[in-house]
């Protein structure tokens, strides 16, 4: 059964004439994976700090498990933040950090230091209870921050670019980690990130933040395919943008030119921001159009190109076509499965696309 | 070229020559006007004064002197009591006004604060040791003052001329000295430190114990060292404000060197004194090993 664990009712925040935060409202399940998405300087930090009690709101509301938080300081809330830059106590040992917010515990000397290395086993660091922390690698700190704030069991662990500081691999390594993780404890996780692919790979559901406010609130898959904005769409993955204009509506929906496409009718789910105007624009993402190396392939429908810019990625091969009548080209991902050719830069294309996959834009 | 020039030249192109060379100038200066006379002093401790002329023959009768006899022995204890209180006394009030300028102060302003803390400088020591007589004398401003509003019948006499008048003035004098070590190490602190600490349970208060306290203890122990040092052999202040009450050792020493013309027994007790400042400052140090080790 899951249910609302923290609850943010038109939250704002103000740093004098900043206006940080501008009335956010999202419920976060127990025991989901939850992220705060979206460029720099959006807000997702000053959000983070406002739940787990370092700033005050200047505005709205917070529950945490249904108790208002206002005036609840940090040391008395049910959460525990890992910090970006991990904020390992320099004159503590990796056991002393671990069992810091154990001491007000009253725990005996012993199940202490049988907690410290259970957290320790978790994240993988079992023994390094008498390393110096100031000798450990990167990733070992993210670690011990990690073991630090979980250890205390928290209903809510809050996780602010924990990643953002390792190298690719680790950090690829660790969305892994941290996922199964939050699978095995089963506590809250919010994570901040600016990293699209990141939050795609490890949540449940995604905040996708604009300019202090949520865009969108959706799982990973509702996001990807059916952004709400092209705001949101430019941020989430690749999209490809046709200008387009509305017609009447007709009996399968609304009727859209698109240009070097043709004719399409599009139904409300696709038209999330409603219709206005007559010129627009559409979004298709790369994979949802194909190239037809053969006559004989069938696609919804078809139209033609040539090849301007060929990508080869291995696995994938990333094309950019310009259709006849358009002056922009798309962008068209195709998997190099066996016995697939890979077309040359100016060549012809056929290009097989369906109208469903598409979202009409403002 | 012979073979040995040749070797000459490659020395003092080599990393090591270059810095001998550089710091050469300073190692002759230090060697002139530290070690030598330094080293004067320990001889002379060991020899004996007859009138004008020095006996040189080897005795630790100087130092069984400057250790046995009662005099020395309260004036020596006296400095090291009088170094204590003012060092506690000075970095105790020394790291809340470091505190203040470091997480209080808006960090373009601190720039400020600090070259402010520094302006008791710009004064002599002499003429500030003077400043603090007139402050604290008999018809002195803080008495008058005090008359004034009634607070008291007649002048206090407790706070000039005694051991009371050394603390006050020499702790004013080192005070910005004990500051800025404090401040600096405060300001290594990262502040993400701090939100840990809460964020893990702890309130301000603990936080500042657990945290901020250990991570401004090397700015503290410098202050420490720094201030208690050159107190104990402090000689202007008591000579100035101490009175017969206050009179610490080195005021001893200089009279055995300049009137009493015994130079052997003025340069044992101030080989004891330094002997005495310097095991004070190790196990200070020693005491303080876990904190000094910490890499920020
Ligand atoms: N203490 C502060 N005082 C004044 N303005 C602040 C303060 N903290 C944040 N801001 C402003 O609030 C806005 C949101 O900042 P925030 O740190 O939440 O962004 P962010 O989304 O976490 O960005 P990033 O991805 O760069 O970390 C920014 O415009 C920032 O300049
Ligand atoms: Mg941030």
């Amino acid at each position: 059964m899951t249910r609302q664990l923290i609850e943010l009712d038109r939250v704002e925040k103000n740093y004098g004439e900043v206006r940080a935060l501008t009335g956010v409202s999202a419920e976060i399940r127990e025991g989901e994976f939850f992220s705060l998405l979206g460029p720099s300087g959006c807000g997702k930090t000053t959000l983070l700090r406002t739940i787990a009690g370092f700033e005050d709101l200047s505005g709205g509301q917070l529950r945490i498990d249904g108790q208002d938080m206002r005036g609840v300081p940090a040391n008395k809330r049910p959460t525990n933040m890992v910090f970006q830059s991990y904020a390992i106590f320099p004159h503590l040992s990796v056991g002393e950090n671990v069992g810091f917010g154990l001491r007000r515990k009253g725990l005996g000397r012993e199940a202490m230091a049988r907690e410290v290395g259970q957290a320790l086993d978790m994240v993988g660091l079992g023994g390094y209870e008498t390393r110096a922390s100031h000798a450990l690698s990167g990733g070992q700190r993210q670690r011990v921050a990690l073991a630090r704030a979980l250890v205390l069991k928290p209903r809510v662990l809050l996780l602010d670019e924990p990643l953002s500081a390792l190298d690719k691999k680790l950090r690829e390594q660790m969305q892994v980690e941290l996922r199964k993780l939050q699978r095995q404890v089963g506590i809250t996780f919010i994570l901040v990130t600016h990293d699209q692919e990141e939050a795609l790979i490890m949540s449940d559901r995604i905040a996708v933040m604009f300019d202090g406010g949520i865009a969108q609130l959706d799982s990973p898959q509702v996001l990807y395919r059916r952004p709400v904005s092209r705001r949101v769409a430019e941020f989430i993955g690749v999209m490809n943008f046709l200008d387009a204009s509305v017609g009447g509506n007709g009996a399968d929906g609304l009727e859209v030119d698109v240009a070097g496409l043709g004719r399409v009718a599009l139904d409300p789910a696709q038209c999330p921001e409603g219709r206005s105007g007559t010129s627009t624009v559409v979004g298709l993402r790369p994979e949802t159009m194909t190239i037809l190396f053969d006559t004989s392939e069938k696609a919804a429908r078809v139209a033609e190109g040539s090849v301007s810019e060929v990508v080869y990625f291995g696995d994938m091969t990333y094309y950019d076509v310009t259709l006849d009548g358009v002056a922009a080209p798309v962008t068209i991902s195709m998997r190099n499965l066996p016995g697939r050719p890979v077309l040359d830069r100016g060549a012809r294309a056929r290009v097989g696309w369906d109208a469903g996959a598409m979202v009409l834009f403002r | 070229m012979s073979s040995s020039d040749g070797a000459f030249s490659r020395w003092r192109h080599s990393e090591g020559a270059q810095g001998l060379i550089l710091v050469s100038p300073t190692f002759l200066y230090a060697l002139l006007l530290l070690a030598a006379p330094l080293a004067t002093i320990v001889a002379i401790s060991f020899w004996t004064q007859d009138y004008l002329v020095m006996i040189r023959e080897f005795t630790l009768a100087n130092y069984i002197r400057a250790w046995t006899e009662p005099l020395f022995q309260t004036l020596m204890l006296r400095s090291v009591v009088i170094a204590v209180i003012v060092t506690a006394a000075t970095v105790l009030l020394a790291f809340p006004i470091a505190y203040y300028v470091s997480f209080n102060v808006r960090p373009e302003r601190k720039a400020l604060w600090i070259f402010l803390i520094t302006i008791p400088f710009w004064t002599s020591y002499l003429l500030r040791v003077f400043l603090w007589k007139v402050i604290l004398g008999y018809n002195g401003v803080l008495n008058s003052g005090l008359l004034g509003l009634g607070l008291i019948d007649e002048p206090l006499t407790f706070i000039l001329y005694n051991a009371n008048a050394v603390v006050i003035t020499l702790a004013h004098a080192w005070a910005p000295f004990a500051i800025l070590p404090i401040f600096v190490a405060l300001e290594k602190i990262d502040r993400a430190l701090l939100e840990a600490g809460q964020d893990l349970g702890e309130s301000r208060f603990t936080t500042f114990l657990r945290v901020t306290l250990p991570l401004a203890m090397p700015g503290v122990v410098a202050a420490t060292l720094i201030v208690f040092i050159p107190t104990i052999g402090d000689y202007v202040t008591p000579k100035l404000v101490g009175g017969p009450d206050g009179a610490m050792i080195s005021n001893m020493i200089q009279l055995q060197f300049m009137k009493l013309n015994n130079g052997p027994l003025g340069a044992a007790l101030a080989i004891s004194g330094m002997i005495i400042v310097t095991a004070i400052s190790l196990i200070f140090l020693w005491l303080n090993r876990r904190y000094l080790k910490v890499r920020q």
